[in-house]
């Protein structure tokens, strides 16, 4: 037996080697970052496919399209906000289909352990109406991976693979099985692709009349395994993805175990979850995320003469992921005993900028040269630089969605603010920052947007960044930026007042000004060294 | 009797302090005893400097969930004091707290130090060991968590010698000087809890 330990992230990378694939692209963000750096570091080893980060995951998803349409496998990995940049090429590749087969992987983050926010990516699938996979542990994400390119070639559409932080950031061993070779190049028909009017509505058509097929996979796939005691008619659950788990630790030593119904795929199974709450009089519905199976199951008006319990009832929380403990009082269990830290105050420990941080020694600048102004905001971003909020910096004072900063602090110049300053890193102005600025470049609005480059992806690992140095200069002069207000300077203690000066100036200048403040990242080059 | 083959740990320091190393010798021992492991890790945002923890899981059955149940854990393994109080309720009542004495202070309201060792003396089953003198004793400061995985292995249900193989497989790669300092930490580590 080849047993491998593998992150959960891991598992869905090597599900998707083993399934032929050609090529995947991703954007970093946690927790689905591990997908794409295992792949590059096999991809370096054994150049049997292509692992590419890519500057965006709408670029990311509309480069493995390129791949699929091209007859060949391809992945696409993000974050579930990644999602939202990715989701018009998202929602149209389910009219245009899968050629070779088209795999997204994307992990949630319930609890928001490094989010912006809580959504529930199986919405999206639903959305776009097209064939998600839910995952419980680690062999399933492998299992389901290479399942999920067979499934899209044979009905030519995308899959979805949902993880959620739990799992992706789990280690556990795997069984994996033969590897499988890469498919030739074999193009896409035309009017698949081309989703002019009268070939989309085909194309839509094509997908509503999927559905019913979609369903019968569900109900036919052994992933979703029933299991009726037909002693116990009082308690049935319905178990999704990794909250199967948590019902299983609670409830695999019991002696009137309940009927248990595990929801691994989406569209959901009908038939077994019929059969499931034709059995029981109380229906526990345990998911992570948002209370997406047990609102189909409620409807407007509830399910008649059963008991239907969940998230929505209350049983289990709305927000933050699910653990072994709440699902425990939903079961009706009493908690373990545990021990108490009984009145010692525990001092909370947020993470913080590390010490000698580039983007500390910006900050500081940066409220030097505000001193005074009273009218005055920083907009920030997505990055380890959102760290500037706390102490002893409190120096930014929003942080929306990747790139925000630059089109906020526009909006917010001209309602008044001034000055008005945006903050973002190179990797995330590369992302999400370059559109924004063009509008601002060519409005010559007067604000002042400062990139901090550190020349890598920071938070997420030290992924390559593709707006940094001189290129990043080269971007900013491109859109339109007057030459004479772009800056560069260097974040250091020593140079505190000259760079306080320089923004200074900028503040004064009556139009758009770009600073870029250039420091490697600490962490990145002591990773280099060791290298 | 046949020792216990199941063990819930609930790893504990700052990010930046070696837990995943600790996890990686822990989880590879245990593999190659057969056993199931389900580790659960924590990336992103909190890594920077930020309370980090792992759950490590072991068992010679099947495990289900990838978290440790509140009220389960056998064993806290700290590589910083006011860390290994963070968890307790994770502890089960006959459990044990495993922790280093060397504070990492990056937080204005940190607890005064003579406070928080009595209140982790005051609970039971726990071994309080000076990972930063014995880090250094073997030879670098920098080895204090396997001065802890050193001082853990008496309670772990692995056995020693696999243990120390994947400590050699984990430093080998970073020289001579560094595997054999982490190899005596290891050895520091566990006479001080056999004290």
């Amino acid at each position: 037996m080849n047993k491998e330990m593998l992150l959960g992230d891991e598992a869905v990378a090597l599900g998707a080697i083993h399934a032929g694939l050609s090529a995947a692209y991703s954007y970093p963000g946690t927790p689905a970052s591990e997908i794409m750096e295992y792949l590059v570091k096999v991809a370096q080893k054994s150049r049997g496919f292509i692992a590419s980060w890519s500057v965006n995951e709408k670029v990311a998803y509309e480069e493995a399209l390129g791949v699929s349409f091209a007859g060949k496998r391809a992945l696409v990995s993000m974050k579930h906000v990644g999602l939202n940049v990715a989701a018009d090429p998202f929602m149209s590749s389910s009219l245009t289909g899968a050629n070779g087969g088209f795999v997204l992987a994307v992990a949630d983050d319930p609890s928001m352990h490094s989010s912006q926010n809580e959504q529930d990516s199986r919405f999206f699938a639903q959305f776009a109406q097209i064939f998600c996979f839910e995952p419980s542990d680690h062999q399933e994400a492998y299992d389901m991976t290479r399942q999920a390119f067979d499934l899209s070639e044979d009905m030519n559409i995308p899959v979805m693979i949902r993880m959620v932080t739990r799992l992706s950031h789990s280690r556990s061993g795997i069984t994996s099985g033969e590897p499988r070779r890469p498919n030739d190049l074999h193009l896409g028909a035309r009017q698949c692709w081309t989703l002019l009017p009268a070939n989309a509505r085909t194309r839509f058509r094509r997908i509503l009349d999927l559905q019913a097929e979609l369903i019968q996979f569900s109900n036919a796939s052994a992933f979703n395994r029933l299991e009726i005691n037909p002693k116990n008619t009082r308690l049935g659950i319905i178990a999704a993805g990794i909250a199967y788990n948590y019902v299983l630790e609670n409830l695999h030593g019991a002696k009137e175990k309940p009927s248990i119904l595990k929801i691994s795929t989406y569209p959901i199974a009908e038939d077994k979850v019929k059969t499931l709450v034709g059995h029981a009089e109380t229906i526990l519905v345990a998911e992570e995320g948002y209370p997406l199976i047990e609102r189909s199951l409620k409807g407007l008006f509830g399910v008649a003469g059963k008991n239907l319990i969940g998230k929505l009832s209350g049983h289990l929380p709305l927000s933050g992921e699910l653990s072994p403990e709440v699902v425990r009082t939903a079961v009706d269990l009493k908690p373990l005993p545990q021990r108490q830290t009984g009145d010692f105050k525990l001092a909370g420990r947020p993470p913080q900028l590390c010490q000698g941080c580039p983007h500390a020694d910006t900050f500081n600048a940066l409220k030097k040269a505000l001193e005074g102004y009273e009218r005055s905001n920083v907009f920030s971003d997505i990055g380890c630089y959102t760290l500037g909020y706390y102490p002893p910096y409190n120096a930014v004072n929003t942080c929306v969605c990747m790139g925000a900063s630059v089109g906020m602090a526009k909006g917010g110049a001209e309602a008044g603010i001034h000055p008005s300053i945006a903050v973002i890193g190179d990797s995330t102005f590369g992302h999400s920052g370059i559109t924004a600025l063009l509008g601002a470049a060519a409005f010559n609005t007067n604000m002042v947007l400062i990139i901090l480059d550190n020349c890598t992806v920071a938070m997420t690992g030290g992924q390559p960044s593709f707006a940094s140095g001189e290129r990043l200069l080269k971007i900013i002069e491109g859109v339109g930026v007057p030459k004479e207000h772009i800056q560069v300077i260097e974040p250091l203690p020593k140079y505190l007042e000259k760079n306080a000066q320089v923004i200074k100036e900028e503040i004064a200048h009556p139009g758009i000004s770009v600073i870029v403040a250039v420091r490697e990242c600490l962490e990145e080059a002591r990773k280099k060294r060791k290298r | 009797m046949k020792p216990k083959r199941k063990q819930d740990i609930i790893l504990a320091g700052v990010g930046g302090q070696g837990i995943l190393s600790v996890a990686y010798v822990i989880d590879n021992a245990a593999l190659k005893e057969g056993l199931f492991i389900k580790q659960a890790e924590v990336h992103g945002m909190a890594q920077r400097g930020g309370a980090v923890q792992s759950h490590l899981r072991l068992s010679k059955d099947r495990i289900w969930s990838d978290l440790v149940p509140r009220g389960e854990a056998d064993m806290i393994l700290s590589v910083e004091p006011l860390e290994a109080l963070r968890y307790l309720d994770y502890l089960r009542p006959e459990g044990v707290v495993v922790t280093s004495s060397t504070p990492f202070v990056n937080i204005p309201d940190y607890p005064d130090m003579e406070v928080l060792l009595a209140k982790l003396r005051s609970i039971r089953g726990t071994i309080v060991v000076d990972s930063e003198k014995l880090a250094k004793e073997a030879g670098s400061s920098r080895t204090q968590n396997t001065v802890m995985l050193g001082a853990a292995s008496k309670f772990l249900i692995l056995r020693q010698e696999n243990l120390l193989e994947y400590i050699r497989v984990l430093f080998a790669p970073r020289g001579d000087l560094i595997l054999e300092a982490n190899l005596k930490a290891f050895e520091l580590g566990r006479r001080a809890a056999e004290l």
